[in-house]
Order: C-alpha cells, then sequence, then structure tokens
C-alpha cells in the first residue's frame, strides 16, 4: 500500500492532466477543465499545482519548489518531500539549476530559461469571480470576450482611489484574447510573465488548468491615462541591498521597528555570497 | 461473439517503464507543442507498420478508454486497431467524435470534418497526428506563443494551417511524427510563406 | 542580527509526532481499537463512508481513529485513499425494491403493503443522558421478528398506479461520474444526485431545512424511509452473466411533493430522492428535500431565488473537503499579498494625507 506509483498519480489520471495541460498550452490563458482529483493534501494547498507537477516530473528532473518566493516555508517543504518521496527526484533550492520549479504567490527574480517549466498554485482561476460569481456566466462572457465588468471594476478604482487598488492577482490579457488571473503573484511580478519557460498554473479544487507558452504576450490591464505600474515598496533589501526585487517587511522588535528582505530567499542568499550587503547585514551591523 | 485471436504484434511495443518512459514522452510532446518549429526526441513505444514510434510513444502517453481516437488511410489496419484495442483501448470512431486523429496528411483530409470546439469550450477540439516522411526545421514561417522572433517547420501545406489559424481559439492542434522525432503545431500559431 | 526564518521540515516534523502523542492521549487509558469504533460508533462510519464515496466500515473506522474523531478529516483521508484505487468493474444498479429492511417508514399511509418497521431509532428515545453507560455493562436482548422474505415494494409505486406520482425518466446507461469528469452545468440529476450524497451532511441539511422554512417552498412528506442490507451484483465477462460481490446497507428516502401542475402535465405528486451509505438517514432525508428543490426548473415549476433552487450555489458549495481546504489555506503565509496590500494602502494614505495638506496650505 506504501507502493505509490512514479510521481504518485496513477497513469490513467496524468494521461487526463497531460492532455488538459496541452489544450492550454494550444489556448493560451484559457481555462481548461480537468478532472482533478483528491490529493494527499487539503484543497487550496496547492492540489492543482501539485497535479501539474506530478503528470510533468520524469525522473532527470531537479524540482524546486516555494511558497512567497522562499523555499524553506512549511508548504513548501511538505510538497517538496512528497515529490522526493513519490517521485524520487533531485531537488534544489537554486533557481538557475531547477528543470521544474512549483510556485506559490511569486515569480523568482531570476530571469527562466527555455527548458523550466513554472508551475503556479492557484486558489480562484477566473479573473472574473469577484465581478461575477456564476460559473455559468463567467465562461459565457470569456466566449463572447466580454471583459467590460473588468474594465469598469478597474475604471471605477481609479475614479474613487486615484489609481488601481489591485496590488496582487492583477489581471492580464494573454495573446489579445483572455483575460486570465496570473494567480495571487504581487502585481510586480506581471511584467516577467512574458518569458522563455513554460508556464503552467494548477487550480485543484475550481478544476482548471491553464497556461502561458514561452514569449506568449502578457499584458495587465490598464487605461491609456492610467497605465500599469508595477512599482513595489521603495526600500532596498536590508541583506543583500538589492533595489530591484520584491521585499518582505519584517518587524524585528516590540517598537515596530521592521527591516525589508528579498522574498526570493535564493536569489538574496546567492547575492549575499557574491558579497552584495545591506543595511542590516551581520557584517554591516558588527 | 467469437474470440478473434489477436495478432502477436499487438502484444508487444509498450513502453518498458511506462510511468518514467510515459513521463519523458510527455515533456517531449509539451516542448514540442509549446515551442512550434522545433523539434524533440520521442521513443519506447512501437505499434504496427507504418505508425511511426514517435506516433506510437504518442499515442502511448495522451490516449487511453477516455479518447476517441481516428484511424485513417493506412493507418487504419486491423493490426493496428488490435494494438490499440490491447495497448491503448481507446474507442475507435470516425472524425467526428475524435479527440485524437492518426494518419499521413493526405489521408487527414479533408482536416475540416475534426471538431474545433465550442465557443465556450474551445478544448472540446481533435489533435491531429501527421505522419510525416521527414521533419526539417524549414518551409514555413511560424510565429506566435512560443516563438521568441520566427520559427519554420516543414509543413506538409500552408492554406490549411492558415484557415485553421483564423478559427482561433477555436481550431485544430497538430504533431508531426517521423521516426523518433516530434513537431507541433497548435491553433495559436500564425503561418505564413517562406 | 536577523537570521530569517529556518527550518521548516523539524517544525513539521515535530508536530507530527506531537500530535501522534496527542491522539493516543492518556496512556493509561486503554486504546481504542479500530473494531470498536467500526461496531460502536457506527453512524460516525456511515457518515463517513457516504461523505467519503467508499463503502469499507473498516477503513471508514481506521479514519476516524487517524482523525481524531474529526469527521471532516476522516472523509478526506478516505477520499485520497479512495482516488488512488483501479476501476475492477462496474456494478448494476442496485435493486432497493429487494433490500432486507432493518426500518422502513412512510409519513403519507398508516399502513401499506410491507408494514411500518421502526428498526433500531432514536425517534422516540428519551433524550436523557443514560448514565448506565457510563459503565461498561450487558445489553439487554432486542426481541427479533420473522425476517420476510418477498421483497418490499416501494411506497410511491403505491402512487404510480393511480398515476398520482410523475413517473421517473429511464436515466442514461452509465451515469456522470464527479470523480472522473470535471463538474460542468448544468448539471443532470444523476450528477446532483451523487455530488449531493458526497456533500457535507450539515450543509445539505441546511439546505433542505431551509426550503421547509419557506426558501424556495416545497412541501415534502416522507413517502418512505427504508434502511437495510441490499445486494451489489458485477457482470463477469467471461462468464458471461453478473455474480454477487457482496452486499452494502443503504439508507433510501423517497419524499412526495405536491405539484399544482403545468401547461403539460396534470396536477400530481412529484419526488425527492435523497440515497447514502448505512444507516445516515437525516443526510438521506435532506437529499431528498434538496434534490426535489433543484429539479424546480425541469418541473416548470416558479423558480425563485433561494439558495436551495440554485444548482451552481448548491452544487459548488457542498462539498465539505474542497470547502475545508480553502478555508483553512488561509492559515498559509499570504506575506506577500499582504505586503503588496500595505504598500497600496501606505500609498493610498499617502496621496490624502498630502492632499489635505495642499488644501490647508491653500
Ligand atoms: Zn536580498
Amino acid at each position: 500500500m506504501s507502493d505509490y506509483n512514479f510521481a504518485y498519480l496513477d497513469e490513467q489520471t496524468k494521461r487526463m492532466i497531460r492532455r488538459a495541460i496541452l489544450k492550454g498550452i494550444a489556448v493560451p490563458g484559457y481555462q481548461v477543465p480537468f478532472a482533478s482529483r483528491e490529493m494527499p493534501m487539503p484543497y487550496g494547498w496547492g492540489t492543482g499545482g501539485v497535479q501539474v507537477s506530478a503528470a510533468c516530473l520524469m525522473p532527470e528532473d531537479t524540482l524546486k519548489v516555494i511558497d512567497q518566493g522562499a523555499d524553506d516555508t512549511t508548504n513548501a517543504v511538505s510538497i517538496r518531500k512528497f515529490f522526493e518521496k513519490t517521485a524520487e527526484i533531485a531537488v534544489t533550492e537554486k533557481t538557475r539549476e531547477a528543470t521544474v520549479i512549483q510556485t506559490r504567490h511569486r515569480i523568482p527574480e531570476e530571469p527562466l530559461k527555455e527548458g523550466q517549466i513554472l508551475v503556479y498554485q492557484v486558489p480562484i482561476p477566473e479573473p472574473l469571480r469577484f465581478l461575477e460569481p456564476r460559473e455559468t456566466e463567467t465562461r459565457k462572457m470569456h466566449a463572447l470576450e466580454e471583459y467590460g465588468l473588468m474594465h469598469v471594476k478597474l475604471y471605477e478604482d481609479i475614479a474613487k482611489h486615484g489609481h488601481i487598488a489591485t496590488s496582487y492577482a492583477y489581471p492580464v490579457k494573454v495573446e489579445g484574447h483572455y483575460v486570465m488571473d496570473p494567480s495571487p503573484i504581487p502585481k510586480f511580478d506581471n511584467p516577467k510573465m512574458e518569458m522563455a519557460a513554460i508556464q503552467l498554473f494548477g487550480a485543484g479544487r475550481e478544476q482548471r488548468i491553464y497556461a502561458v507558452p514561452p514569449y506568449t504576450k502578457v499584458v495587465s490591464l490598464d487605461f491609456e491615462d492610467h497605465p500599469f505600474d508595477p512599482s513595489k515598496a521603495n526600500h532596498p533589501c536590508d541583506l543583500c541591498g538589492a533595489e530591484h526585487t520584491y521585499l518582505d517587511e519584517v518587524i524585528i522588535d516590540d517598537d515596530g521597528g521592521r527591516m525589508f528582505v528579498c522574498s526570493d530567499t535564493d536569489y538574496c542568499a546567492e547575492r549575499q555570497a557574491m558579497g552584495h550587503r545591506g543595511r542590516l547585514s551581520p557584517e554591516a551591523a558588527e | 461473439m467469437p474470440a478473434r485471436q489477436m495478432s502477436e504484434q499487438s502484444l508487444i511495443g509498450a513502453f518498458e517503464t511506462p510511468p518514467q518512459d510515459a513521463a519523458r514522452a510527455f515533456r517531449a510532446a509539451l516542448e514540442a507543442l509549446a515551442r512550434p518549429g522545433t523539434l524533440h526526441g520521442i521513443k519506447g513505444g512501437q505499434a504496427p507498420a507504418p505508425v511511426s514510434e514517435a506516433a506510437a510513444s504518442l499515442l502511448l502517453t495522451l490516449c487511453d478508454p477516455e479518447t476517441p481516437l481516428c484511424l485513417m488511410g493506412a493507418h487504419d489496419t486491423r493490426e493496428i486497431r488490435d494494438w490499440i484495442a490491447f495497448q491503448i483501448g481507446a474507442p475507435i470512431v470516425g472524425p467526428a467524435k475524435a479527440m485524437f486523429a492518426l494518419g499521413t496528411w493526405d489521408a487527414l483530409q479533408p482536416v475540416t470534418v475534426f471538431p474545433i470546439g465550442t465557443a465556450e469550450y474551445p478544448d472540446r477540439s481533435t489533435t491531429l497526428i501527421v505522419e510525416m516522411e521527414a521533419l526539417s526545421q524549414d518551409g514555413a514561417q511560424l510565429t506566435g506563443p512560443g516563438i521568441e522572433t520566427t520559427a519554420s517547420l516543414s509543413l506538409p501545406a500552408l492554406e490549411p494551417f492558415q484557415m485553421n489559424a483564423m478559427l482561433f481559439p477555436l481550431g485544430l492542434d497538430f504533431y508531426f511524427t517521423s521516426g523518433t522525432q516530434i513537431a507541433g503545431l497548435p491553433r495559436s500559431t500564425t503561418v505564413e510563406a517562406n | 542580527m536577523y537570521v530569517a526564518v529556518k527550518g521548516g521540515e523539524r517544525a513539521i516534523d515535530n508536530a507530527h509526532a506531537w500530535l501522534a502523542e496527542e491522539r493516543r492521549g492518556d496512556v493509561t487509558v486503554a486504546e481504542l481499537t479500530v473494531p470498536q469504533i467500526r461496531e460502536q460508533l457506527a453512524l460516525a462510519v456511515n457518515r463517513v463512508m457516504t461523505e467519503g464515496s467508499l463503502y469499507d466500515p473498516d477503513l471508514a473506522a481506521l479514519a476516524i481513529k487517524q482523525s481524531r474523531g474529526d469527521l471532516i478529516e476522516a472523509i478526506f483521508l478516505i477520499r485520497a485513499y479512495r482516488t488512488t484505487l483501479p476501476r475492477i468493474g462496474h456494478s448494476h444498479p442496485v435493486e432497493t425494491d429487494k433490500m432486507a429492511c432493518d426500518r422502513r417508514v412512510s409519513a403519507t399511509f398508516k399502513d401499506v403493503p410491507g408494514g411500518q418497521v421502526l428498526g433500531p431509532t432514536f425517534d422516540y428515545t428519551h433524550r436523557l443522558l443514560d448514565f448506565k453507560l457510563m459503565a461498561e455493562g450487558e445489553v439487554p436482548e432486542a426481541v427479533e421478528a420473522e425476517p420476510r422474505i418477498e421483497p418490499t415494494p416501494h411506497v410511491t409505486s403505491f402512487l404510480n398506479k393511480e398515476g398520482l406520482i410523475q413517473t421517473e425518466a429511464e436515466g442514461e446507461d452509465t451515469p456522470p461520474d464527479l470523480t472522473r469528469e470535471p463538474l460542468e452545468l448544468p448539471a443532470n440529476r444523476a450528477l446532483r444526485l451523487q455530488a449531493l450524497t458526497r456533500g457535507d451532511e450539515g450543509f445539505i441539511l441546511s439546505m433542505a431545512y431551509s426550503t421547509q422554512r419557506g426558501y424556495g417552498n416545497s412541501h415534502a412528506f416522507v413517502g418512505e424511509l427504508r434502511i437495510g442490507k441490499v445486494a451489489v451484483e458485477i457482470d463477469i465477462p467471461e462468464l458471461g452473466f453478473a455474480i454477487e460481490v457482496g452486499e452494502v446497507e443503504l439508507t433510501e428516502c423517497e419524499t412526495v411533493n405536491k405539484f399544482a401542475g403545468s401547461k403539460v402535465e396534470p396536477p400530481q405528486f412529484t419526488r425527492g430522492y435523497g440515497l447514502t451509505f448505512g444507516q445516515t438517514e437525516r443526510k438521506a432525508i435532506s437529499m431528498a428535500l434538496v434534490d426535489r428543490s433543484l429539479r424546480s426548473k425541469e418541473l416548470g415549476v416558479e423558480v425563485s431565488n433561494s439558495p436551495a433552487h440554485d444548482e451552481e450555489f448548491v452544487l459548488y458549495h457542498c462539498d465539505n473537503i474542497q470547502a475545508t481546504g480553502f478555508l483553512e489555506h488561509i492559515k498559509l503565509p499570504h506575506y506577500v499579498d499582504f505586503q503588496s496590500e500595505m504598500e497600496l494602502v501606505r500609498k493610498m494614505r499617502a496621496e490624502i494625507a498630502s492632499a489635505s495638506a495642499k488644501e490647508a496650505a491653500e
């Protein structure tokens, strides 16, 4: 009973998922329904990403798993362990060395290359869901490319707040056709989605798979007078001094003292190893 | 119905280590479709002639009792049907119900009879596996998703692929197979004469 | 100085060890065995089998033990195990006409052929804590009647003879299967029934209750509730005929609703249907009410905005494994999203502050 198939899923399930992935590649941004299986981890905890990864992994792969940009967050550790056990594949924390990267909420800072696959865990794949809760309706809206509702919502933001009040899971238009949810990555990451690697999105509970092939046009929705702004907090990393990375804010004392560190732990560690230093680096503080 | 003797050939030709071989074959198929104009090695499946090793491997990787399959022309033989019945279990159907179709380009004509999906479910379309004499990275010029600038592929025709791309997001997706090589052409690719 | 939080793996291992210890509890108290759970917490076992979609009392009992009595967690364990099982064959539809009934009651007729059988029910117990159960003791033997040999016809079939109840359309040969295909809406009745059987008992109960209180006006009677064992038969291709491979205990409920008629149908009664594993009658009755409520459109009766009339609402929210997973995932770190929200709020506050400073200066 402990003897599971390679990468856990049975072959028939993998074929079903593989077919859905290929349809996703053929129709970039379209959410392909798939018969998501119950996984030995809860829905909402990456079951979609895990199923997509399981359908992709081959014995020669090297897997990296991140959550919030970090390799050592508990859910990332748990998923990495799952594949180490069920697929006996190599794992790494180095973005560069990985062939398959499963992620929750971030795109690594280092540009991805051809031959790599980035697998996103997606909670709510439908970008229109919070504007229209009915699946039967949103499906029609995609079929008719009827995205007015989304533009109205974004424009209301501008009218009310002066700018678009969406900071993560910022909707994109893929190859000029489907409006797509990029998963809850910060909008800072949106421009990275035009990349050399294959991007696959798995939503287990919602039973959807979608994809963005390499070099596909991915445009964050905006308006001529209010162009998309991917900016982030105006601080350098306090450990490696990077000014171009997405940062976590960490509270460091009871008085509300805080520091900013790269959310991509591998990227930050590598910069520190190369000698980059930030305001609160151990040596800088001595 | 009296049981008919299955040809011995139908009992062989599966992947040696199915989960691992199928995983490698899938990755070749994924890269091929995600990067139109690139050629990839795919092997391990052996079906009766004239099915190429690439096509046999692709069928083993993607097809099963849940995927109606259409065999056309010289690829619709008793030996091949037996092999599919034994190794894959895909129901053999006509073009209108096919999720996958296998044949040479000529045998698959007219491709307009295959389902292209619906506006709400563009995924409900056929994937055609086109057996080729050879594959090379020249011929038609390709642009679109998966292609950084332009790519080239030895397509068997021009106009049908241009018509297909016009249907986007509906349309057919193609694999081209020859020996142990595979290339892909999704409906999203724009095709022009070189 | 600042050191990033490391050691997720060790934290997980330690948490698991602690969990195992807590599960066992005080070691001076005898450990609960799986057969004890199977025999003495049978109604919990039945619920886990029903919502887990797997008929195996031993595994359900094991899941309850492993989950420390958290039944949704136990259902999850069973579901995750179930998906890994190969499909060896498909059974014939079970014939509940031939059920060996332990319990069978009808609210619509005082007496019916086959009789009313109360069976092992809480219905007329007085809900007083029985302190005798605090101590172990002998159970007085219950009296036994001769089992009924002949089939027990369904109560609704009597109504059908008079044409008073709508005849159900014959289903397709192979019903759809939620666990093999993605849910597609609108769903057909077979698919809805599968979803409702797997659905959370509490959710289905509340939905059913809402229809009784006026959110979806439909007054249902329990035409019949029966609980007992039925044979499961599977075709063996090599033999060319079906053989009995075992039996399962089921609860079946048919409700009867008045239907004023439509342009094409005369006034008559319509049905709601519930079928669950084991003795799970609260669930089966609730399911029948919700089934009937979701049939409003096909029956051509007025569809209100009530949740229990809304197929998409009910089917997308009835599964407790999906619901609990998504609900609880908000425990996972979200600091990337939160950070981006914080930056946005700061930016907006700064803009407001500078605007009002400008105003004050003017
Ligand atoms: Zn850093």
